[in-house]
């Protein structure tokens, strides 16, 4: 079972040590996931002040700066884990750095009958 | 005739006894609410034929989850949504198959245990754990759990599906929490069970008798958890119930008026419950591991003890231990009450005025009638019509309403 682990936290609430450490501890937490075999992909992203949002409305495209949603917590960063259940998902996003910080969302993947045959 | 009518009465008898234990063992073998409901139904209705013509087993739960098992084995094989087997159903199929055929005494009351964790899982929403606990592990109908709670039935069965839902699809798995977690989870569990029970006993609103049912569900789930994890807080949590519970029929007169606990009539309360809930308090105390179920439970049953004389020095030393454990503005008042009790009412006055959190009362209307009960006793009618008023504008429930109203009354003399 697939679950996509979506990191929100404050961004302005970070010092560069408390960033670097988070940085640390998650490529560790990272190593070991591959280790385990549960790691499918994870990354920390750039500041939410890089984004940038695109609507087609009426066949026109519109491109903006900045996020779908102002928010006090902002996205930055992401890990696709596959393990057997929620209790083990919650396991794994409660060692995370950033919920200390802000919230992890825990969303299972929906996976597609052409992707599974694909694997 | 009478033999099969004898036998439809045993099988709505053992449904309602044993669904909940047969769904249970069906979720856990085929990993599938809808599957398993969908067995469970057949098993019934399977057991029926069966067991006029050859007498009902020995032990019908194990029946029926055998019978239920081969069923959806039989669903599997000839759904046409799968057309020829997929490779994960194969897998369910040969694990089912393989399965040992005879579940223990041990396995079906485990089961149980699995479901009421699962249904209280923090990750589902708190307003859908309760409905679900009261379908899934006490088998309520949907109908029933609605006008318990005064929501239309496809509301409350939108709700039970969107909690199965989220079992299934965030895989929330079937299993008894690991003793880390244990703790955390058994507060859940816990916290679900108070809350139908009080749902049930204080009536805010809706069909008494429905609620009655409600009580008595709790009661009997927190008998189950504590069978199967005889932990002090499941003993507290159940002799809070119990004791409660004894004091149903003498708490309001044939209108559905409130009587104090001081005028109740004694000889209505429920002595057994009264003895079962002291014994139980007596337990949780021995092991010394006290929490705020078996603190709450202590007071009751100082209550229960005697109306004329009570012992409100234990009763305050209890709260203010209570108070440690969990701080609240709610206990704080209860505990001001207890000071009146001993002290006069000054004392009491006083003791509101230094609570804490007081502005979290503010929407509470005990708060207030608290109040004007002891501005009543010191002779104080102004202050004490002026609260009653206050109280009168925040209660909810049509008896209390009566009862505030007719204090108010009782104020002037007119």
């Amino acid at each position: 079972m697939q679950y996509m682990l979506l990191i929100y936290s404050d961004e302005n609430d970070w010092t560069e040590t408390q960033r670097s450490d988070c940085m640390q501890k998650s490529m560790l937490i990272s190593a070991e996931l591959t280790a385990q075999g549960k790691l499918i992909s994870a990354s920390p992203l750039h500041s939410v002040t890089t984004a940038t949002s695109l609507r087609i409305k009426n066949g026109k495209r519109q491109v903006t700066d900045g996020p779908f949603a102002e928010t006090t917590e902002q996205l930055g960063g992401y890990y696709i884990i596959d393990v057997n259940n929620l209790d083990e998902a919650i396991e794994i996003a409660s060692s995370l750095p950033p919920a200390q910080k802000g919230t992890v969302e825990i969303r299972p993947i929906f996976e597609l009958p052409e992707m599974q045959s694909a694997t | 005739m009478s033999a099969s009518k004898d036998l439809s009465e045993q099988l709505t008898h053992l449904y309602k006894n044993h669904a909940s234990k047969v769904l249970a063992s069906l979720v856990r073998l085929l990993g599938d609410f809808d599957l398993a409901e969908e067995a469970m139904h057949e098993a019934f209705s399977v057991a029926l034929d069966t067991w006029n013509k050859q007498g009902v087993p020995a032990n019908p739960t194990a029946w029926l989850i055998s019978t239920g098992r081969f069923k959806a084995i039989d669903n599997l094989r000839r759904s046409k949504r799968f057309g020829e087997l997929e490779p994960d159903i194969q897998r369910l199929l040969t694990e089912i198959e393989e399965h040992n055929q005879t579940l223990s005494q041990q396995d079906i009351e485990d089961d149980q245990l699995r479901m009421i964790f699962t249904c209280c899982h923090p990750a589902i929403d708190p307003q859908i754990q309760i409905p679900l606990t009261l379908r899934e592990v006490c088998g309520l109908s949907t109908e029933e759990i609605a006008s318990a709670y005064l929501v239309s039935t496809s509301t409350m069965a939108q709700r039970i599906v969107r909690g199965k839902n989220k079992i299934q699809q965030a895989k929330i798995p079937f299993v008894i929490p690991d003793l880390q977690e244990l703790p955390e989870r058994l507060d859940a569990v816990l916290s679900v069970i108070y809350l139908v029970f009080s749902e049930g006993y204080s009536a805010s609103t809706g069909n008494s008798l429905l609620r009655v049912d409600l009580s008595n569900e709790a009661i009997r789930l927190a008998r189950l958890v504590l069978a199967l994890r005889p932990d002090s807080e499941v003993m507290g949590l159940l002799a809070l119930m119990l004791l409660h519970e004894s004091r149903r029929k003498a708490r309001t007169d044939e209108n559905g008026n409130i009587i104090l606990l001081q005028d109740q009539d004694k000889s209505l309360w429920l002595q057994s419950y009264i003895d079962e809930g002291r014994s139980l308090v007596q337990q949780a105390l021995e092991t010394r591991r006290v929490g705020a179920y078996t603190l709450q439970a202590a007071i009751a049953a100082v209550h229960a003890q005697s109306t004329d004389n009570t012992d409100w020095n234990q009763i305050i030393s209890l709260y203010s231990v209570l108070l440690q454990v969990e701080p609240s503005p709610v206990i704080e008042l209860n505990r001001a009450v207890a000071i009146a009790m001993r002290d006069g009412p000054q004392a009491g006055l006083d003791a509101i005025d230094n609570i804490e959190e007081k502005s979290e009362l503010r929407g509470y209307h005990k708060l207030y009638s608290t109040q004007a009960e002891f501005f009543s006793r010191l002779g104080k009618t102004t202050e004490a019509a002026a609260a009653y008023k206050q109280a009168l504008k925040l209660v909810k429930q049509s008896a209390e309403k009566r009862f505030l109203s007719e204090k108010l009354a009782e104020l002037s003399p007119n």
